[in-house]
């Protein structure tokens, strides 16, 4: 138990330390919570007025960041089938950064839930009459908390193991890596019945929701971990097989492809069979009544989708450089898609047929911001202090020591392009 | 990937000192210190606007320990009125009639509306506004109504904003929407707390102080009933109506959902909801399914009822039907008293009630002076 508490320390320590560009990184990222944080107050004192929601749009950005980040979570797992299922050991070690990154997506998504509440001083209310299992709501609850403490378990207990210099129990770890497996699937799935299962809401009462979100989830989530094994290459003494970066820019691929299908599955539904039911769809493709504001974003999503498919399917896109071009349009066309593109149409127009627009007000954009921004605080500091654990430069006999050559100025070191 | 030089950008000289007894030089003495502070002085300049929360915002011991509305004792919930009771008069300075209002046995409240003779005036607006204390600002409304085109039930080819003192207008009919409340209600289901359930006289209530404010039941709605208090709601003190009940009317604070309840202050003891008792073409009829002689059976026996978007399966309790003597009309009775209302009322008839606008005098005018707060009903108190 000692042992654990000094582990615990030494990693609180580790995280305040690291040279210019790192504290530069957090010092840009506590900016933008601290603003969060100041307009989440003012959203506390003035109510949700502050947001640009209405009772016609009653859900906007905060929603529409949550159904994302849960995405982001469950598409973690994308890089534990291949080492666990296929036994690919090279990426073991990879695999503990996507479950850091779903801790970190988990934690962002509970607390865009949180902002969006109009009394979170009431929270309690929920473990003292907890509508389970009629409201997908407190399904939601349950699955995503119950995948936030198999991933602490799994890299906790694996990074622990690291750092006491012990060969990790399979009994341990193997039965709950498993389970996330599936449970990652669960999360989405159970988000996405959170939509589709209401009726009153037709442009989200489709049974292709589930899958859709699985895929682009499954889609933008290994995108962003190229994008952080990229960084992580070029900043760090971490070594990334190149493999890694192809395997997932295989599963990528893949998903995408089929998250285009399905979107235009969708679009063939709603907008061929001319019904009332496609009203949203049409709002969002094409405006209606000229009220177009959705209308820029959902083509931009699509046109950056068709782009960064296009890429991955070129081999150019085996160069590092490209790849990561083609994730970061990948990973912006599935935000926008799933937010301004699957959450703000479906109520417009309402259930009597009005067009109300939504436009997320400065201040929601703030809180918006400062959650993102914490969320990367807290991955940050994950791998920064998982990395000399894993390469056993920090374990519990011995105190973070460097070799002697780096110890010159950091602003010295040559930068490599 | 290959033949990266080796650079541990991240892992700098200080990091050579993590895990060792940290040196404690008066220059890091005083470099740690600074960074310390200013970061304690950036998180209280961000939490700075909190000042500004009111000892009216923060929830008192006892409201925070309240119970749900189900576990309540007989006790628990006179120490809840009461609490709400201070709160009221402190706000508003009267002290309300508040209580809580059980359902009666052996009733099922339905309500009927004629298509044919509602003239789209929106007294019930008003009356439902005055009535059941909503905010005037951000106004909330219950009722909504849709000027319909003739021929069609879709509502996305209605309007919501007519102009008012034309109505009605000859090729449009008159639809007002409010809480169906529903047999098979989806914002029941969804609520993750049961801040909201359906009563055994099968009105859909809400308690205001459970209600977390996901606003997952006004996502889940098919008609649109639900309002969300984003911001403190605004009721000048002399527009109070202090007849309420803790199911119904009570003032809300912001961050909740409120809805119509059939006026259940008022119908749980026999009266009528506000909407239906200042409709001047009689458009609207309440009562009690469950009783064969009432008005409502008699209704629903014998004229072509219908429900709104009855393929969403909720099963509403509220119905419409025209009069099938009228097909292509109002009912020429109905256009003579929208014609003297027109005439009496002027710029005032049809109108939306606005922040400070005309509902009470609009609802005045059509009722007896003390129909908030009828004779029979215990003293409450003087105004200050």
């Amino acid at each position: 138990m000692r042992m654990y508490l000094q582990f615990l320390a030494r990693c609180f320590r580790l995280s305040f330390v690291g040279d210019r560009r790192y504290y530069a990184w957090m010092f840009f990222l506590t900016v933008f919570v601290l603003l969060g944080i100041n307009a989440y107050c003012k959203q506390l004192v003035q109510g949700m007025a502050t947001t640009g929601m209405t009772d016609q749009v009653s859900w906007g950005f905060y929603i529409a960041n949550f159904t994302f980040l849960v995405g982001m979570a469950a598409a973690a797992v994308m890089l534990v089938i291949p080492v666990y299922i296929y036994r690919n050991r090279e990426l073991h070690d990879l695999v503990i950064f996507g479950e850091l990154f779903a801790v970190a997506a988990i934690v962002m998504a509970m607390l865009f839930v949180t902002v969006d509440l109009g009394r979170p001083d009431r929270f309690h209310h929920l473990l003292m009459r907890f509508n389970f299992p009629d409201s997908m709501l407190t399904w939601d609850i349950l699955v995503l908390n119950g995948y936030l403490l198999l991933n602490l378990h799994i890299c906790g207990y694996l990074v622990y193991c690291a750092y006491r210099r012990r060969e990790p129990s399979k009994i341990f770890y193997i039965p709950f890596v498993f389970i996330a497996i599936f449970w990652a699937i669960t999360i989405h799935t159970v988000t996405a019945f959170l939509y589709s299962g209401l009726g009153g809401r037709p442009f989200w009462n489709s049974a292709v929701v589930a899958p859709r979100f699985l895929a682009s989830a499954f889609a933008a989530g290994p995108a962003f971990l190229i994008l952080t094994l990229a960084v992580l290459a070029r900043f760090t003494t971490y070594r990334v097989v190149p493999k890694a970066f192809m395997t997932l820019r295989n599963v990528v691929t893949v998903a995408l492809t089929v998250s285009m299908f399905l979107l235009g599955s969708e679009m063939f539904t709603e907008l061929y069979t001319g019904s009332a039911h496609g009203a949203s769809a049409r709002y969002l493709f094409f405006g209606m009544h000229g009220r177009t504001a959705l209308v820029p974003w959902i083509w931009s999503a699509i046109g950056l989708n068709l782009c960064a498919m296009f890429l991955l399917y070129l081999p150019i896109s085996r160069r590092l450089p490209v790849l990561q071009i083609a994730c970061v349009m990948l990973i912006v066309g599935i935000w926008i898609e799933k937010g301004m593109g699957m959450i703000v149409p479906a109520f417009i127009p309402t259930p009597l047929g009005e067009l109300v627009e939504y436009v997320p007000t400065l201040n929601e954009l703030l809180v918006t911001i400062g959650i993102w921004a914490g969320g990367l605080l807290l991955y940050t500091v994950l791998v920064r202090v998982t990395i000399p654990v894993l390469s056993g430069r920090l374990t519990f006999d011995r105190p973070y020591q460097l070799p002697d050559e780096i110890t010159r100025a950091p602003d010295h070191v040559q930068t490599v392009g | 990937m290959s033949g990266k030089p080796d650079i541990r950008i991240w892992d700098g000289p200080t990091a050579a000192r993590v895990g060792m007894e940290p040196e404690l030089t008066r220059r890091s003495f005083l470099r740690t210190g600074a960074a310390a502070l200013g970061a304690m002085a950036a998180l209280a300049a961000a939490l700075a606007p909190l000042r500004e929360l009111g000892g009216d915002d923060m929830p008192s011991l006892g409201q925070f320990l309240q119970k749900h509305y189900k576990e309540m004792t007989s006790d628990e919930m006179e120490e809840a009125l009461e609490r709400i009771r201070i709160k009221v008069e402190a706000r508003f300075d009267v002290r309300p009639h508040l209580r809580d209002i059980k359902p009666m046995e052996g009733v099922e409240f339905v309500y009927a509306l004629n298509l044919s003779r509602c003239i789209g005036c929106r007294k019930c607006v008003h009356a439902c506004v005055a009535e059941n204390n909503q905010s005037r600002s951000p106004e909330i409304q219950y009722i909504r109504v849709i000027e319909m085109p003739r021929g069609t039930l879709d509502v996305e080819q209605g309007n919501h904003h007519y102009d008012h003192p034309t109505v009605p207008d000859e090729s449009h009919f008159y639809m007002p929407v409010q809480c169906h409340q529903c047999a098979n209600p989806p914002c029941v289901k969804v609520c993750p707390v049961e801040a909201t359930w359906q009563e055994a006289d099968g009105i859909t209530v809400v308690d205001y102080d459970w209600c977390i404010g996901c606003r997952y039941c006004e996502a889940a709605c098919p008609y649109w009933a639900r309002r969300f208090n984003f911001a403190k709601p605004v009721l000048p003190k002399e527009q109070l109506n202090p007849n309420m009940s803790y199911l119904s009317n009570r003032p809300r604070e912001k961050g909740v959902m409120e809805k119509c309840h059939f006026c259940l202050h008022r119908t749980r003891e026999g009266r009528m909801p506000a909407c239906v008792e200042i409709c001047p073409t009689g458009a609207r009829k309440f009562g009690n399914v469950l009783d064969p002689r009432s008005e409502v059976s008699e209704i629903l026996r014998t004229k072509r009822v219908f429900v709104l978007k009855e393929e969403v399966g909720t099963l509403p309790r509220f119905f419409y039907y025209f009069d099938e003597r009228y097909p292509n009309t109002l009912d020429p009775e109905a256009l003579a008293i929208a014609e003297r209302l027109r005439r009496e009322e002027g710029d005032a008839y049809g109108a939306l009630p606005g922040a400070d606008g005309p509902s009470r005098a609009v609802v005045a005018a059509a009722q007896p002076a003390d129909w908030l707060a009828p004779a029979a009903m215990p003293v409450t108190g003087a105004r200050a």
